[in-house]
């Protein structure tokens, strides 16, 4: 492991998730790097939705300590708290759009709420940025998220994330259930983002084009820590059978095939 | 240069040059907005120079970005800006070029389409309704003659929800009621002398209106609503599809044990509702009227008609089905968002009030004409 320094966007240490008598993580370490894209891969059930929600707080950890920005979010006070959660964007894996409000207000609402100095013009200009930068097409700003197919409330929801202009980017499976046409435009709209934006990206994914087209690193998930945390040649490589069966199975050699021609 | 303060200046030449100094961020783009873009040199601008600016998201380039767009400049028109500004500045200008659609602003004159819509509604509802009693009558005899497809294990759950779980409610309410019209007419008839009367008052009333009106307008407020939820949440969720995509008919899975439980419920609780209610008038009669319990009952005994029993319980099967049919007719109506849940929740609460005090009104004519 990396001896934690300013360059960590998140570190988690030493992580218990408990449900009940269901043991989810023990003693799980993670650390994410400013500016990359790192992988969470995991079998189902293996609890990356989990350690997402501990680390954006909306999950207390049963033991061991989540820093953020060398913060722990767990000893701040309320308005330091909401201080940094302000520097997450989230995509949660259904959307989790505002059903009563267009893409454009869904947008609106974390600006309208902490920035109420802005004129309606001026929102309006705002969110029509975010609402082009995740690529969604003219017609998609005034409809309603029931009236939106799949992948584009996936791109109305990255949309909302990126209203505050976040620092760390968590995104839950944003391209499954995407075409994979939409997925692979997913995936470029996702690397311009991070390097226009200067993104920290902490994605969890099932698709292994995207994990050999975008991710800096990959961390694998199994028996209820993380087993390796490195770029995609070293994962590969790892001596673990679920890791063998994952990136050498017939889909993971045909994913790799396609993103490394030759 | 003061880092922190975003300001900018503008050095005239030609073609003029922007100068963005500080930290051109989200927190001053309220401030920044107006004064860049209302800027009388701004159309003049032919060059920015980036090198003396702090930091910059993505608020920040959408004003230069704007500025270049407007200006009908490309990004070779920046100077100064570090890599991942360029790359920002880049992406964001890429955006400008595609409007995006907003909803039209409201205006006075909607008033003139809302009044119209909400007439078409109407009569497009009625209609609805009258379709979805015509379905519900056409799945009935074949699951009627059918024992096999009674499905008593909902039935009994929905006579708990709905019938059990209100008894409480609906009693209490009832006492109250016939309490305070008990009280109400004893002040009237003290003073003809006739204060006994007012055992005929509440038992005449209760039997043949308060019983029944006060049981179904609970009901339409509990159940009605419950009903559309519930059928509305899993419409919301593509349940409904799921059931008919199965080869099932969700009219007999789920509207169905809903309308016989309240039809089995309703009579049962307008009759707890007439108990309670006359109750109510026996207690305040022995505590402030100085009527007993003993004569009050011999009292009512004496002047008792079926008739009026009849007349109320016979509203009540009625009333079950106005409240169950609305109560399920508005949970299919529901779409997608969680905002029409709560829609269609209010409208099934107030269509079945207003249907039962209608029909209830109705049969008070009716009866009236024949006598009854």
């Amino acid at each position: 492991m990396t001896a934690p320094g300013p360059d960590h966007a998140i570190e988690v240490r030493g992580l218990d998730s408990r449900f009940g008598s269901q043991v989810v993580h023990q003693g799980l370490d993670l650390e994410v790097r400013r500016g990359e894209i790192l992988g969470v891969v995991g079998g189902s059930g293996s609890g990356k939705s989990v350690l997402m929600r501990s680390i954006v707080g909306l999950r207390r950890p049963d033991a061991g300590q989540v820093k953020v920005f060398g913060q722990d979010l767990a000893a701040l006070s309320g308005p330091e708290r909401r201080a940094v959660e302000r520097r997450f964007g989230v995509l949660f894996q259904d959307g989790a759009l505002f059903s009563s409000l267009t893409v454009g207000e869904n947008v609106q609402v974390p600006l309208r709420e902490l920035h109420p100095e802005l004129d309606p013009l001026q929102l309006e200009l705002l969110s029509d940025l975010k609402v082009v930068l995740a690529g969604l097409p003219e017609a998609a700003g005034d409809k309603f998220p029931s009236q939106l197919s799949g992948g584009m409330r996936k791109r109305a929801a990255l949309a909302r994330a990126l209203a505050l202009d976040p620092d760390i980017l968590f995104l839950d499976e944003p391209t499954a259930g995407l075409d994979p046409i939409g997925a692979a435009a997913f995936d470029a709209l996702l690397r311009t983002l991070r390097d226009a934006l200067g993104l920290t990206v902490f994605l969890i994914t099932h698709d292994l084009d995207t994990l050999y087209a975008i991710c800096d690193r990959v961390a694998v998930i199994a028996e209820r820590r993380v087993l390796v945390n490195a770029p995609l040649a070293e994962v590969e490589r790892f001596d673990h059978p679920w890791v063998r069966d994952y990136f050498h199975g017939p889909r993971g050699r045909a994913a790799r095939s396609a993103a490394r021609p030759g | 240069m003061l880092s922190g303060m975003a300001d900018f200046r503008i050095d005239e030449g030609d073609p003029a040059v922007l100068r963005p100094s500080g930290d051109w961020t989200l927190e001053r783009f309220a401030r920044l907005q107006p004064r860049l873009d209302g800027a009388r040199a701004a159309s003049r601008i032919g060059g920015i120079d980036l090198s003396g600016t702090g930091r910059m998201d993505s608020a920040g380039a959408l004003l230069i970005a704007r500025l270049l767009h407007r200006n009908g400049l490309g990004m070779d028109a920046v100077a100064g800006a570090s890599e991942a500004q360029r790359a920002l500045l880049a992406a964001t200008l890429a955006t400008l070029d595609q409007p995006v659609a907003h909803p039209r602003p409201p205006h006075w004159s909607d008033l003139f389409a809302h009044a119209g819509a909400a007439t078409l509604e109407l009569v497009a509802q009625g209609r609805r309704l009258l379709a979805f009693i015509g379905e519900v009558l056409t799945v009935l005899p074949g699951v009627l003659v059918r024992p096999r497809r009674w499905r008593p294990v909902s039935v009994a759950h929905h006579i708990e929800q709905t019938g059990l779980d209100a008894m409480p409610i609906v009693a209490l309410l009832s006492f109250m009621v016939g309490a305070v019209i008990t009280f109400l007419g004893a002040v009237v008839l003290r003073d003809f002398g006739a204060a006994v009367f007012a055992v005929e008052l509440v038992a005449f009333s209760f039997l043949r209106e308060f019983g029944v009106l006060l049981a179904a307008i609970l009901l339409a407020g509990r159940t009605a609503s419950a009903f559309t939820a519930q059928i509305g949440a899993m419409k919301a969720r593509e349940e409904i599809d799921a059931i008919r995509t199965l080869g099932m008919d969700p009219i007999e899975i789920l509207v169905l044990p809903r309308l016989l439980a309240l039809l089995l419920v309703v009579p049962l609780l307008t009759f707890v509702a007439m108990a309670a209610g006359i109750l109510g008038g026996l207690v305040i009669c022995a505590t402030s009227l100085e009527i007993s319990p003993a004569m009050f009952l011999a009292r009512f005994q004496d002047t008792f008609e079926l008739r009026h029993f009849l007349v109320g319980i016979a509203k009540a099967p009625v009333f079950a089905v106005v409240i169950g049919l609305i109560g399920c007719l508005e949970g299919f109506k529901v779409e997608g968002s969680a905002e029409s849940v709560g829609q269609r929740t209010t409208s099934s609460v107030v269509q079945s009030i207003f249907l039962v005090i209608l029909l209830d009104a109705v049969f008070a004519l009716v009866f009236q004409e024949l006598g009854l």
